[in-house]
């Protein structure tokens, strides 16, 4: 299938009184339709900025950079008005936040949350709404929906929450999903459920999913594709047998590494030395060099072009560039 | 629910009656003698026996340690009987009521002025934090919380009674005219003063809130549902942000009787407030005592109020009662 959102040279900045956080630097990948790609990296690293673009939920003092392209079915949505964002959003791409507590209105209830959504697109009865969102309540499994369609964020346990927050995500079955770390606030079972739950719709569905998340153990479950993300920049995609068997950034390996695993023996759990570097005043060159094992004289003064090592496969690293 | 108002009440009572020892002590403890109007050569005429003083002291309550004279007076005032007035031998209660609507008249004007002026500024103020809108409502606001009361009334008068002529300078109604209108004409600057305070307040305080409340996650979820932002302001952010004014009105409640003291005294407002300043003046201690347990009761019972609305418009707190309940 062909690519249903691309992103072009997306630069996002954030003006504080420090300076200016250069939060994502230059990003550009695509998006294939009905496939989960997951967008991977650590706190930081602009995976929630670049999902936040791609919803047009940048707000001051945050600014998307003026060359920045994110084109969904080769639209450019950054040229949008107003009124388009509020048609695009919601109806082809939806998000599901991390926290359904704070992202829920908690002195509303939960049936004028689920069908607000679908009254600001489609001219429909609040009962027709209401029935729909009933509907969806059920679809996403949670027991006894009528009623809970009265009651509030609070009443829920925070499974149920994240439910009810994918039911109004996948109201009016939009496009595009995009789950920031959906499941990283719940119980480690109850985010089993969730998951599965969720891989359900989206096969039924055949929907396009964008997975932020830090944990590799989702992503070896769900996703066809993995972006990894460093310090703003993006510096290694391809599938997931690409990430997961043939790991070609140095970052990427030190992050599988650090992935604890019970079927081996290893002792002790794997770390990566150092931090990321300052965002205020990201370094010239690679900005994983100063943690890397691997680090040559050039990564320090300019950052690796773009190798594409198999169809799918494509890294930035110095490494890879002179074995080319 | 019932629990919660039963278990409320029971705190007020215990509150009452502290805050009724309190300043019955602080009057007993103060120093001067209502009998001393009575005697004294500058004020009276009369010259009294000292029989007749002791027959005086008995008959106004003044006789016996501190704790006889609280039970004394606390066992009446229970029954109704709020007692004679020190000075001029009225019922404190039927003086204190003539007066009372006209305090609250004016106090309730100011008040609602207070709301109806500060909600849309304080909304305006915080959605456009820092801009120059939020700029002049905030400088404005920080003016008025700073203002004299008894110079900003002077002002008004000197301004707006003696230059302009538009409103008469003190005062409630005009002598021989009878209309609301009149009492309106008169109230209008007195409810200026009163409410330019608590505006301020008010406006910082719903600003403060709007920023807060803007920044929430539930409005980002909001409008990633495809919600036209000025719909998320007031179908989510609004109501967020309104629900502390309940408690702040509530707390303001008591000023419905005391926060007067000052205006009523510069427009020369026939209100509480100077009953209450002459009472003092005089040492008219039923009076003085009057007063305050009636400001206590108007207090506790705006602060009871307020709860329980809050209790009705924010869902997050019935749910603690039905636990309570079981």
């Amino acid at each position: 299938m062909g690519n249903i959102l691309q992103v072009e040279n997306l630069s996002v900045t954030y003006g504080t009184h420090t300076g200016e956080i250069q939060a994502v630097r230059d990003v550009s990948f695509t998006i294939e339709e009905g496939a989960v790609t997951a967008i991977v990296g650590e706190s930081g690293c602009g995976k929630s900025v670049t999902s936040k673009s791609i919803m047009g939920l940048i707000q001051k003092p945050g600014m998307v950079a003026g060359e920045s392209k994110i084109l969904f079915r080769g639209e450019n949505i950054l040229a949008y008005t107003k009124k388009q964002w509020d048609s695009y959003r919601g109806q082809k791409c939806s998000m599901i936040f991390q926290d359904a507590l704070t992202a829920l209105n908690p002195t509303m209830n939960i049936g004028r949350q689920v069908t607000e959504k679908i009254m600001a697109h489609e001219k429909i009865s609040r009962q027709k709404a209401w029935q729909e969102g009933i509907r969806m309540l059920k679809l996403v499994g949670i027991p006894n929906a009528p009623m809970r369609m009265k009651q509030y964020p609070h009443e829920f346990s925070g499974g149920m929450r994240q439910r009810v927050m994918i039911a109004i995500a996948l109201t009016l079955n939009p496009q595009l999903l995009i789950a920031d770390e959906p499941t990283t606030a719940l119980d480690v079972t109850v985010q089993a459920d969730i998951l599965d739950m969720m891989k359900g719709i989206q096969q039924e569905h055949g929907m396009t999913v964008i997975l932020i998340t830090h944990d590799l153990g989702i992503v070896a479950d769900c996703a066809r594709h993995i972006i990894v993300m460093y310090a703003g920049k993006v510096v290694e995609t391809g599938s997931a047998e690409d990430i997961f068997y043939r790991p070609a950034h140095p970052y990427t390996k030190a992050l599988l590494s650090a992935v604890p695993r019970l079927d081996l023996e290893q002792g002790h759990l794997e770390t990566i030395e150092g931090a990321p570097p300052n965002m205020a005043n990201p370094p010239k060159g690679c900005p994983f060099a100063d943690r890397c094992p691997r680090r040559l004289p050039v990564c320090g003064k300019e950052f690796p072009q773009n190798t594409r090592l198999s169809e799918s496969h494509q890294v930035c690293c110095w490494l890879q560039r002179g074995s080319e | 629910m019932s629990h919660f108002i039963g278990k409320r009440l029971v705190q007020m009572a215990v509150v009452f009656v502290f805050v009724s020892m309190f300043a019955f002590s602080i009057i007993y403890f103060s120093p001067g003698d209502p009998l001393y109007l009575y005697t004294s050569p500058s004020v009276s005429v009369y010259k009294m026996t000292d029989e007749q003083l002791e027959d005086m002291r008995e008959s106004l309550g003044l006789t016996g340690n501190a704790a006889q004279r609280y039970l004394n007076w606390a066992g009446k005032m229970l029954h109704g009987d709020w007692g004679l007035s020190v000075s001029n031998h009225q019922p404190v209660k039927k003086q204190i009521m003539d007066k009372l609507p006209n305090t609250i008249g004016l106090m309730g004007a100011a008040l609602l002025l207070s709301v109806i002026l500060a909600i849309p500024l304080g909304l305006l103020a915080g959605s456009y934090k820092n801009k120059w809108v939020d700029n002049i409502i905030s400088g404005i606001s920080y003016l008025g919380i700073s203002l004299p009361a008894f110079w900003f009334g002077i002002m008004l008068i000197i301004v707006f009674s003696l230059k302009l002529g538009w409103f008469p300078s003190s005062g409630m109604r005009t002598i021989g005219v009878n209309s609301a209108a009149d009492v309106v004409r008169h109230g209008v600057l007195p409810v200026i003063v009163l409410s330019v305070n608590n505006t301020a307040v008010f406006v910082r305080y719903i600003r403060s809130n709007t920023i807060e409340q803007r920044e929430e996650e539930y409005v980002m979820t909001a409008i990633s549902k495809g919600v036209p932002k000025i719909q998320v302001m007031y179908r989510h952010v609004l109501k967020n942000c309104l629900l502390p004014i309940i408690t702040m009105v509530g707390m303001n409640f008591g000023t419905l009787i005391t926060g007067s003291f000052i205006v009523e005294s510069v427009f020369g407002w026939p209100g509480l407030g100077t009953l209450c300043m002459d009472a003092i003046n005089s040492r008219d201690y039923t009076m003085i005592m009057g007063i305050t347990m009636l400001a206590c009761i108007v207090l506790l019972i705006g602060n009871f109020l307020a709860d329980i609305l809050y209790g009705f418009a924010d869902p997050r707190i019935k749910r603690g009662e039905e636990k309570e309940n079981g």
